[in-house]
């Protein structure tokens, strides 16, 4: 206990570089992924813009890289973290590792959400004239909302898992915290107060995915 | 010059190039439809009937043949071009195909926001369409806090946003009670004589047909089997597939099981008589028999009534002489249909 309250000020800015962390990736994770999922979608067979090529290359790519457990890609991206944002260690590395990752689950998310609309809303939208891409944004999207904010919540929290191995170059956050100072050090309780915390930020972020979700979906 | 003019066209799936089973949908169909014309398109399930009018607004393509438009040819054009002629053609659906997380205001507005229409004039349209299906009350509603009915109604409003001079309905009223069917029937009636809409209705029941159409096609196979005025196609089909259709939808004609049954029940030799639009008085015809000395039972019938046109088949069982009852069957053929069945 007395640890704990020693490495106060560690605890918390390690509570604040998790959530910068998981905020930002979901926020360009999430708009890649958007975009890929979107791609995925419009271009299979039968869908709004078919185009065989286009999704047979990012079906798998996807494929390729989501498997790839995270403490081993974090590493695998390094040089092309380099080429791309100038360094391969610190919170930004991660950054970039953790969206490049995360967009890949959420393209598979969002294609999942999208392929469950009515083809026959979609019909009618064509029946009267519109276009692919306006199908896409203000059909597409909007009927499938509800479940892509559940989606996303589930990948928020897939984040915050992730987030943890951040310490291997240098990233920080809760779970460096609960490594460095709990697991090697011997203070179990230093570790269970980083655990606690991550469950709180990870019971908030449901709450809220919830709750918009209700909202979305008028229920 | 007809308003929807389909030339041999053909339909076949999947397309050549594809591979696999090859599926004729659409097997040369020729159809004129007219400006007002309410055409009913009826058929089994299966028969083609819902690829057929996907063609008019080609949200398919055609395999071969071709769609003419109001004059102009549209099979082979751009998807992009295609766009504006779809403006020009409403269509409803048999599930209604509502957007759902869009209100019924919006759901109306959407056509006309597809079509460039200013805000204000979407609007106006809007309450105008709303006031016309009397929803006005339901504009702020979500599709799934309607009834059945009312989501149709607003599928309808929804469909004559952009004034299109064609409306087509696909099963439109397939999945509706028989009262709220009638409900939108009507509906469907006066956008036809209110504002001029040549309407092309799809469906598998009668009842439609007679209710609003006023040419009807019959489809089987992939291939329309009869066409022409209603009353000519339901009471004196000309070819023997569409008889053997219309027999299951019309009343009074015993099917083959029906008839073992009546059979079994009745003695004495069963002759239907079919009446058609007064070409034979049936009091003439039931003093026939009785002057023939002939006795006569009632087994087995019905009257249908197409925009106020009657006719119907009757199936009696004969009882008496022989020779007497082929007499009465002579004499009642000189003015109207008679088949003996046993």
């Amino acid at each position: 206990m007395d640890a704990l309250i020693d490495l106060q000020d560690e605890f918390w800015k390690a509570a604040g570089e998790t959530l910068y962390m998981v905020s930002i990736t979901l926020l360009i994770g999430g708009a890649a992924g958007l975009l890929m999922g979107l791609v995925l979608y419009a271009t299979r067979a039968g869908s709004l813009l078919p185009n065989k090529a286009i999704f047979v290359v990012l079906n798998v790519v996807i494929n390729f890289f989501r498997p790839i457990p995270f403490i081993i890609f974090i590493a695998a991206v390094q040089p092309l973290s380099r080429m791309i944002i100038g360094t391969g260690i610190g919170i930004n590395a991660v950054i970039f590792a953790l969206s490049l990752a995360a967009s890949f689950a959420i393209a598979r998310i969002v294609e999942q959400n999208l392929v469950t609309v009515s083809p026959g809303v979609i019909e009618a939208a064509r029946s009267m004239g519109a276009g692919p891409y306006r199908i896409l944004r203000t059909i597409v999207i909007p009927e499938a909302l509800g479940p892509l904010i559940l989606g996303y919540t589930f990948i928020f929290v897939a984040i915050v898992d992730m987030s943890a191995v951040a310490g291997l170059i240098g990233g920080g956050g809760l779970g460096y915290f609960a490594q460095l100072y709990g697991y090697r050090q011997f203070e179990p309780v230093v570790t269970w107060a980083a655990v606690l915390l991550i469950v709180v930020f990870v019971q908030i972020a449901q709450f809220v995915g919830n709750r918009l979700a209700r909202v979305a979906l008028r229920r | 010059m007809s308003l929807v003019s389909l030339r041999n066209v053909t339909k076949t799936y999947p397309s050549p190039d594809k591979g696999g089973e090859r599926i004729v949908a659409i097997d040369d169909v020729s159809l004129d439809i007219e400006a007002g014309d309410v055409y009913g398109i009826i058929g089994y399930s299966g028969a083609g009937k819902s690829t057929l009018v996907r063609l008019i607004n080609a949200l398919e393509p055609v395999s071969d043949g071709s769609v003419i438009i109001d004059g102009e040819e549209i099979s082979g054009r751009p998807e992009r071009e295609l766009r504006s002629v779809r403006l020009g053609i409403g269509m409803i659906f048999q599930q209604f195909n509502l957007f759902n997380a869009k209100n019924v205001w919006n759901n109306v507005a959407y056509p006309l926001r597809v079509a460039g229409w200013p805000k204000e004039r979407i609007a106006a349209r809007v309450d105008e369409l709303l006031d016309f299906v009397g929803l006005r009350e339901k504009a702020r509603s979500y599709p799934d806090q309607l009834s059945g009915g009312q989501k149709q109604r607003v599928g309808v409003a929804r469909a004559l946003a952009t004034e299109p001079r064609i409306l087509l309905a696909d099963e439109a009223t397939s999945a509706l009670d028989p009262e709220t069917t009638q409900e939108v029937l009507a509906l469907l009636k006066r956008v036809n004589t209110e504002f001029g809409v040549t309407i092309v209705v799809i469906t598998h029941e009668m009842d439609v047909i007679q209710s609003i159409a006023t040419k009807v096609a019959v489809m089987d196979g992939g291939r329309v089997i009869e066409k022409g005025d209603v009353f000519d196609v339901f009471s004196n089909p000309q070819n023997a597939s569409s008889r053997r259709f219309v027999s299951t939808v019309i009343k009074g004609i015993p099917s083959p099981a029906e008839l073992a049954v009546l059979q079994e029940r009745h003695i004495g030799r069963i002759v239907t008589i079919s009446f058609r639009d007064g070409n034979a008085d049936q009091a003439a015809v039931f003093l026939e028999i009785v002057n023939a000395g002939v006795a006569f039972e009632l087994v087995y019938g019905g009257i249908n009534d197409i925009q106020g046109r009657a006719f119907g088949h009757l199936t009696l069982a004969l009882r008496g002489d022989d020779t007497a009852i082929d007499a009465a069957i002579v004499r009642i053929g000189q003015s109207t249909h008679v088949t003996e069945v046993r």
